[in-house]
């Protein structure tokens, strides 16, 4: 990748990422994983597969849960991203990772950022997910140490517990 | 993407046409809809249009990877891309989709159902961006059927897809139209089993004569993620399948 773009001209490209406007020289092939953690030091974002196929890169760009390495910069030009980083502080996340901790939903930590942010993602459009939602919602993201089961209990704890906020 | 992190696509020159408002639209017309081919697979299955009378379409769009992919992946992308494997293609292929391509030359439409003429091969050229994808309004009656035999649901490339669409008069299977992928180099649609079950009842010895002929149609390989044998047998399966709840269908009414 860096071979690959190393001869090419850089672009001066601009978005805001966790409520702060970031600007800088880069390609604009760049995948926005590697923009967000080289170039910003934001590693929440993690690289699992590079395919688009484990969720573990997960962001949200202008709202939109997607994968970062599956996109190049060029197309995140003047957006608004949120990263796992930007997440903690904000009260409704504090509830899905209080919910995680409390039912065994993250292991290792590796897909963790990824299921934190399609969860949120998930319970923003449907704030009362039924099982078969949450299954749905957190199928693009992979996780190989807990089963699942933790995790999905852990999204619908959160969702019962804003449910009763 | 991957592909060009991967140093493996051989453009030099990329021009970015995500998110053009001229490719975003789902346009509605008396007759037909033509689906901008920047669509992507969440604006498919939100549109209440496509859920109404293009069932088909909107099951595979949700069949496409998690929820993260069907953000971002396109109609169009899902198209030029021709993977055999992709399954909103015979959703296409059953709807006899036309496409409409742009260039500095004009437009022109042409029909989908040869448009991939060989594995990853399509009949655009170079300079043409596929622009639409155009769906007659014409199957709100059709008995509708879609299935995706993949390793798991989600974020699982199949081994066998199927869309397919049938109308029957009394007994009689009026109407046909049955499509497939991941089983040929192309996304298929089975001409040779519509003929033998065209204008028939369905009975049991249609079923196998179906199934068969079906089998004969395609030309599965072994690959990572199916066999050429597990196949050919589940098209096979699935077109019976298809065809028994079909029947079924009638005497539900």
């Amino acid at each position: 990748m860096k071979a690959a773009n190393s001869s090419r001209s850089k672009s001066e490209i601009s978005f805001i990422v966790n409520g702060d406007r970031k600007t800088m020289r880069v390609h604009p092939m760049e995948r926005l994983l590697d923009v967000l953690r080289q170039e910003l030091g934001l590693t929440g974002a993690k690289e699992g597969c590079g395919e688009g196929e484990c969720g573990s890169c997960s962001v949200l760009l202008d709202g939109i849960l997607v994968n970062s390495c599956l996109i190049p910069v060029l197309q995140a030009k003047d957006s608004v991203i949120l990263t796992i980083e930007g997440l903690a502080g904000i009260a409704e996340l504090n509830c899905l990772q209080e919910a995680f901790l409390e039912c065994g939903g993250a292991q290792c930590g590796i897909c963790t950022p990824g299921m934190i942010l399609a969860a949120s993602y998930l319970l923003q459009h449907k704030p009362q997910a039924t099982m078969e939602d949450i299954r749905e919602g957190l199928s693009g993201n992979l996780c190989r140490c807990t089963g699942y089961s933790q995790i999905f209990e852990a999204v619908a704890e959160a969702s019962r517990r804003k449910a009763t906020a | 993407m991957v592909q060009y992190a991967a140093g493996k696509l051989p453009a030099r020159k990329l021009v970015s046409v995500w998110n053009l408002p001229e490719l975003r639209r789902i346009e509605t017309f008396p007759d037909e809809i033509r689906i901008g081919a920047g669509c992507t697979y969440t604006d498919l299955r939100q549109n209440a249009i496509i859920r109404r009378e293009f069932q088909l379409l909107a099951n595979a769009a949700g069949w496409t990877g998690g929820i993260a992919n069907q953000n971002r992946g396109t109609l169009g992308g899902n198209i030029a891309n021709a993977s055999p494997a992709a399954d909103s293609l015979p959703a296409l292929l059953a709807y006899e989709a036309e496409l409409v391509l742009v260039s500095v030359r004009g437009e022109r439409r042409v029909p989908y159902v040869n448009f991939h003429t060989a594995y990853k091969k399509t009949k655009h050229a170079a300079d043409e961006l596929i622009r639409a994808v155009c769906l007659r309004r014409r199957f709100l009656d059709y008995f509708c059927y879609s299935r995706k035999v993949g390793a798991r649901r989600a974020q699982a490339i199949s081994k066998v897809c199927v869309a397919a669409l049938g109308r029957l008069k009394g007994p009689i299977v009026q109407d046909l139209r049955v499509a497939v992928g991941s089983v040929a180099p192309v996304p298929l649609r089975l001409v040779e089993t519509e003929l033998v079950v065209k204008g028939k009842a369905i009975d049991q010895a249609l079923l196998s004569v179906a199934g068969r002929t079906a089998t004969a149609e395609i030309s599965p390989i072994d690959d990572i993620r199916s066999t050429m044998r597990y196949r050919a047998k589940v098209t096979g399966n699935l077109v019976a399948e298809f065809l028994q709840k079909l029947a079924a269908s009638a005497k539900n009414e």
